[in-house]
């Protein structure tokens, strides 16, 4: 029996502490008591719980009564037992009871509290007897501190206010928290028969609900920075929530999960953190944020999108060089055989008196051929130094990988700007909304640049004003499309005028190639190289003066000149490549005759050997490694070409940048002093910045890096250290001598034009790479590849010789045609799939905005009571039949909606036109209202049934009435 | 760092932090430059919350406002006494919306602030025309003017009351493709 006394007594506390909590905690008087008594329902059945309840709802009602005068008193359970266990409980445990009713009080009331009585839940959890002997220190404790805690519930109820003073949806939260907690209660609580499990699940709502406000509030802290609030509050706010989760996060948890939760916590906390730190880290990493700000304030987006994608560029061009540097130059210094020590490492005899000449030097001949900066120096020993590391499969794959990595930053970089951005409305929908509210340049901070704003979008306005009144019944249409074709006619002449010119030049260097190189001057040496610079120079001033006749928009224009240049570029580049090819040619056939007399000088000096010594133990020919007879490595002489070409662009950049905008803006600066007419002013003034130039200079330049890296490793350093000087250089060009744009314009909203020419030359550039790594012997004395049939047979060597051998086969089986045509068939299976899912939504998409739209139209006819604006309408207004009879129907109509509280405006001026379009207004109002199911987008579109167009029965012919029928589509 | 901790402490920088889309250097740099506009004024000890404020006329003259046709109005609808004066609390806010993180629809409901010069919070005629004058410095003729703000008024108005509500605004703004990089 004693034992049994004491179970009462423990769950008499514990049942009390979480009814007084669930009462507590309610601050709406009637939800409150409706979900006291819904929770107490299945609690009643059993006897001891009515003892508690007695014991619990009584003497807590003293000190409710000062907290809260609201409370009525709680549903008295049945008096004779209550009298008869009363009996049993001596006065300690009664008053103890008070004191852990109080105690449990506390807990509910603000558990932000709970260090006095933390002890308290896992109690909950644990055993009979366990709770038991922990009863007598509780109580101990609990007098201890009861006390204290009354003092704190002043405190307390003055923080409850405040915290429902504070944000609604705060208080919100926290009563659907309690909502929730109530659920659980009830559910788990009817669910269950004995009062075990039933305080278990009690407690476990308060976790619940712990939990879920320690959520929000994180969420809160989390999104604070994004609500419209002033920054006081959102500080106040802040500590708030922050001090909430700190005090109830500990709380949170039970028994043995406890302290993970609490480490999980604190490793949650330590994480953001650490992100925090990391963010703070990699916004200083971003170079130049301040150099292009600045830019952009003088000069506006437009500039400013250059020296973007040149710092992105720059990003790029880093980690190609990180892999070609780290995978394959330096491991090939460090542990590489010495320079000298074989021939592929040596200037040659005749060579070497000029090898160390600038002249020499600076056209990339002598030591520099010889370097590691190019493909003719590495060696093709299988493995290098004490690590065995693979140069030639290394070298192979760099070159590979690195396409491959660049293909797909480009890629995930044009997917990441096609998602900016809004969703893009039907043009024309705001336009002049759009103007007014957004065509201010926030980023403007130069006095002249936003002269030019104001100038750009007043002249802007005007042209919509224009156009709205005018409605394009533009009389010089004709004309317009005569300039635009003749200005596409000269340039395609001009273009074709080029391609021809380069053709010219290549095929006359090839026949100076074959004379002798003393007998040729400088100019002839370098005409190629000349005239494409020239060209480049020359044509885009040249295209762009053509443009002025089109008359587009900056914007517009600045695509169709940038893709005229790319087609003259990339003629220019295509040209070179074949005549490069050719050489590669010519010199492949030499190499033959060199291989072959190699051969046979080795073969003639064995026998010899052999002849003379009369032993079998030949030694091999001892030659200086500078007097070896070589092949001309064609590799090398096209990583060559590649330097050459990339040196010559980085002056003509410089030097244009220097003589055509900083000396001319010198000129035009001191000599406006003692010049007869204003020369700021008029004809030569300052230079403008030329983004198309100088981003095509940049894609051109990366395609040039592209194609030449496989065969001069070094062409990357070159082009990083490009970059870095072009970003500064041109940063201080920019500032010192340009001026902003006559007609300020921002750049188009993502810059993946630009990636699209990026792309497109990545692609155009890998074309001819991947063509001589699968097709072209390699060269026999020089390179990683020398001794190899074709430069890809470093992998199958690989495969064969390094791994094991069930991989070899896994290899051949995956490179089995049967397997590879049914693999290439799923995958153009899949794409065909997706394309057409893709257009699918597509459609739907474009069906949605109709319907959008019509709405809209619907609207504001609706509400303006005007002619519809929409052409169908008008027409199926015109197809009626005339109006006498419909009219008298349609004043009614007009009646009706008058009444509905619209405005009827214009029906007195015309009556027959506007009220049979309003009739059919009616109507389609009428369906729009039926056949609307406000329904989210579950499945892809399907086809539509035809029967699926109830309640129109006026159907409207052509688009008008789809989108509208009853499938749940919207 | 070590001078440069004394004008916050580290609570402070965090929930600066939480609340703005800075980071630690930056919001000290945003103090650096409130400190710069009135350095007789401001003190470089922020760690317990000092009551003060700057007064429009000089924050209208920061190199970012000093050209913007909006400036009084942004600083105006920042400002928490709605007459232009700055705390540093503010001038933070100002510039969390302003910088290039923050949210297209923070955004949205600050432009709303702005271009509603009156604080009826509706953009009616008026605070149109003001706008457009101060977008083209009064270059257009009164008929212009008036033209386009009935133009936008139609274009952007849903529910017909010939003025925008903040639905209206946020529903046109949320469609302009460059509206996110421009604000």
């Amino acid at each position: 029996m004693p034992k049994k006394k004491s179970d009462i007594i423990i769950k008499m506390e514990d049942v009390g502490m979480e009814i007084d909590g669930s009462v507590a905690s309610e601050s709406e008087g009637e939800s409150r008591r409706e979900g006291f008594a819904c929770f107490f329902e299945p609690v009643l059945t059993g006897i001891c719980v009515s003892v508690v309840l007695y014991l619990v709802v009584v003497p807590s009602e003293d000190s409710r009564r000062t907290s809260r005068g609201n409370l009525k008193p709680k549903p008295s359970p049945a008096p004779g037992r209550n009298n008869q266990i009363k009996r049993t409980p001596t006065n300690r445990s009664h008053r103890r009871s008070n004191e852990d009713d109080s105690e449990g009080y506390e807990e509910e009331e603000a558990p932000r509290k709970t260090k006095v009585n933390k002890k308290k839940p896992p109690k909950t959890q644990d055993s009979d007897e366990e709770s038991e002997v922990d009863q007598s220190k509780r109580t101990k404790n609990g007098r201890r501190v009861n006390k204290q805690q009354k003092e704190d519930q002043n405190n307390k109820d003055k923080a409850r206010e405040d915290m429902k003073g504070k944000g609604k949806d705060k208080a919100k939260v926290i009563e659907n928290g309690k909502e929730s907690k109530k659920r659980n209660k009830d559910t788990s609580s009817s669910s269950s028969s004995s009062e075990d499990s039933g305080e278990d699940s009690m407690s476990e709502g308060e976790m619940t609900r712990l939990k879920e406000e320690v959520e929000e509030k994180k969420k809160l802290i989390s999104t604070l920075r994004n609500k419209p609030w002033r920054m006081r509050r959102r500080l106040e706010c802040l500590k708030d929530a922050q001090q909430f989760v700190e005090k109830f996060e500990g709380a949170l948890g039970k028994g043995k999960g406890r302290k993970l939760y609490a480490f999980k916590v604190m490793m949650t906390k330590k994480w953001i953190k650490f992100n925090r730190d990391f963010e703070n880290f990699k916004t200083a990493c971003i170079p130049w944020e301040r150099k292009i700000k600045e830019v952009e304030s003088h000069f506006g987006s437009s500039v400013a999108s250059y020296f973007l994608f040149l710092r992105w560029m720059y990003g790029m061009n880093l980690v190609l060089f990180g892999f070609v540097f780290g995978l394959v130059v330096i491991p090939e210094v460090l542990m590489g055989l010495p320079y000298g020590s074989i021939p592929r490492k040596t200037v040659p005899r005749d060579e070497q008196a000029k090898a160390m000449d600038f002249s020499v030097l600076f056209e990339f001949g002598g030591y520099c051929k010889y370097s590691f900066l190019f493909y003719g120096y590495y060696n093709n020993q299988r493995t290098i130094g004490l690590l065995q590391f693979r140069l030639p499969l290394s070298y192979l794959l760099v070159g590979v990988g690195s396409f491959g990595y660049s293909l797909m930053v480009v890629i995930r970089t044009m997917a990441k700007n096609s998602n900016e951005g809004g969703d893009g409305a039907e043009e024309g929908d705001f336009t002049f909304a759009w103007k007014m509210f957004t065509s201010w340049d926030y980023l403007i901070g130069n006095s002249e640049t936003a002269d030019n704003k104001f100038a750009s979008i007043t002249t802007s306005f005007k042209e919509s004003i224009v156009d709205e009144q005018e409605n394009q019944k533009d009389e010089n249409i004709h004309l317009r499309r005569f300039l635009r074709v003749l200005a596409n006619l000269l340039i395609l002449c001009s273009l074709g005028g080029s391609g021809y010119l380069i053709y010219y030049v290549v095929k006359r260097s090839q026949t100076y190639a074959n004379m002798d190189e003393d007998e040729l001057s400088w100019f002839e040496k370098n005409e190629v190289e000349f005239v494409m610079s020239l060209l480049g120079l020359v044509c885009p001033p040249l295209f762009e003066t053509i443009a002025e006749l089109e008359e587009y928009h900056p914007r517009i224009a600045l695509k169709w000149q940038l893709g005229r240049i790319f087609a003259l570029f990339l003629g220019n580049l295509y040209t070179f490549l074949f005549a490069l090819f050719d050489e590669v040619n010519a010199k492949l056939e030499r190499e033959e005759t060199i291989k072959n007399a190699t051969i046979w000088a080795m073969k003639e000096h064995y026998s010899n050997f052999s002849e003379l010594n009369n032993s079998t133990a030949i030694t091999p020919l001892s030659i200086n490694p500078a007097d070896v007879m070589r092949g001309p490595c064609w590799e090398t002489a096209v990583g060559i070409e590649f330097m050459k070409l990339t040196v010559s662009d980085i002056q003509v950049t410089y030097l244009t940048i220097l003589f055509g905008d900083f000396l001319r803006a010198l000129a035009v600066r001191f000599l406006n002093y003692c010049w007869c007419w204003d020369l700021e002013a008029g004809f030569p003034s300052y230079a403008e910045f030329d983004i198309s130039g100088n981003v095509l200079g940049l894609i051109f330049n990366q395609g040039m890096i592209w194609m030449g890296a496989f065969y001069a490793p070094g062409l990357v350093g070159l082009n990083v250290l490009r970059l870095l000087t072009s970003m500064y250089f041109q940063c201080w060009a920019v500032m010192t001598c340009n001026v902003p744009h006559e007609r300020v314009f921002k750049a188009s909203k993502s810059n993946n034009f630009y990636m699209g020419l990026l792309l497109l030359i990545l692609f155009l550039s890998m074309l001819p790479v991947v063509y001589t790594i699968m097709t072209l012997p390699p060269s026999f004395d020089c390179g990683p590849f020398s001794g190899k049939q074709k430069m890809y047979d470093v992998i199958i060597e690989t495969i064969d010789k390094d791994l094991p051998a069930f991989l070899g086969t896994l290899f051949t089986y995956a490179a089995n045609p049967g397997l590879i045509i049914p693999a290439v068939l799923l995958m153009v299976l899949a794409i065909y799939y997706l394309n057409s899912v893709s257009k699918a939504y597509k459609h739907a998409n474009n069906e949605l905005r109709k319907k959008m739209q019509m709405q809209r139209d619907e609207e504001k006819n609706r509400r303006n009571n005007k002619d519809s604006t929409n052409q169908v309408m008008k027409d199926l207004e015109d197809l009626l039949p005339k109006k006498s009879p419909i009219s008298a129907s349609a004043k009614e109509n007009a009646e009706v909606r008058s009444e509905l509280g619209d405005k009827p405006s214009k029906v007195s001026q015309k009556p027959g036109a506007v009220a049979t379009g309003r009739g059919v207004n009616l109507q389609r109002d009428v369906s729009l209202a039926m056949a609307n199911p406000r329904m989210a987008v579950t499945r892809p579109p399907g086809p539509r049934g035809p029967s699926a167009l109830p309640g129109n029965t006026l159907q409207v012919p052509g688009g008008r009435g789809r989108g509208r029928g009853q499938n749940p589509r919207r | 760092m070590g001078n440069k901790q004394t004008i916050f402490t580290d609570e402070q920088l965090d929930a600066y932090q939480d609340c703005t889309f800075f980071t630690r250097k930056e919001i000290l740099r945003l103090h650096g430059r409130y400190h710069e506009l009135a350095p007789h004024l401001v003190p470089m000890d922020y760690t317990n919350d000092p009551d003060v404020k700057i007064p429009l006329a000089l924050i209208v003259n920061m190199p970012e406002l000093k050209e913007n046709p909006f400036r009084n109005r942004i600083v105006e609808s920042f400002s928490e006494d709605g007459e232009g004066n700055l705390s540093f609390n503010d001038f933070v806010d100002m510039f969390s919306v302003l910088s290039e993180m923050a949210p297209r629809e923070l955004k949205a409901i600050y432009a709303f602030k702005i271009y509603d010069f009156n604080t009826d919070n509706f953009i009616c005629k008026e605070d149109l025309e003001k706008t457009l004058n101060k977008l083209t410095r009064e270059e257009l003729t009164p008929e212009e003017v008036n033209l386009v703000c009935e133009k936008a008024i139609e274009e952007a108005d849903l529910d017909g009351d010939n003025k925008l509500s903040f639905a209206d605004f946020e529903n046109m703004i949320s469609k302009a493709p460059d509206f996110l990089r421009y604000l």
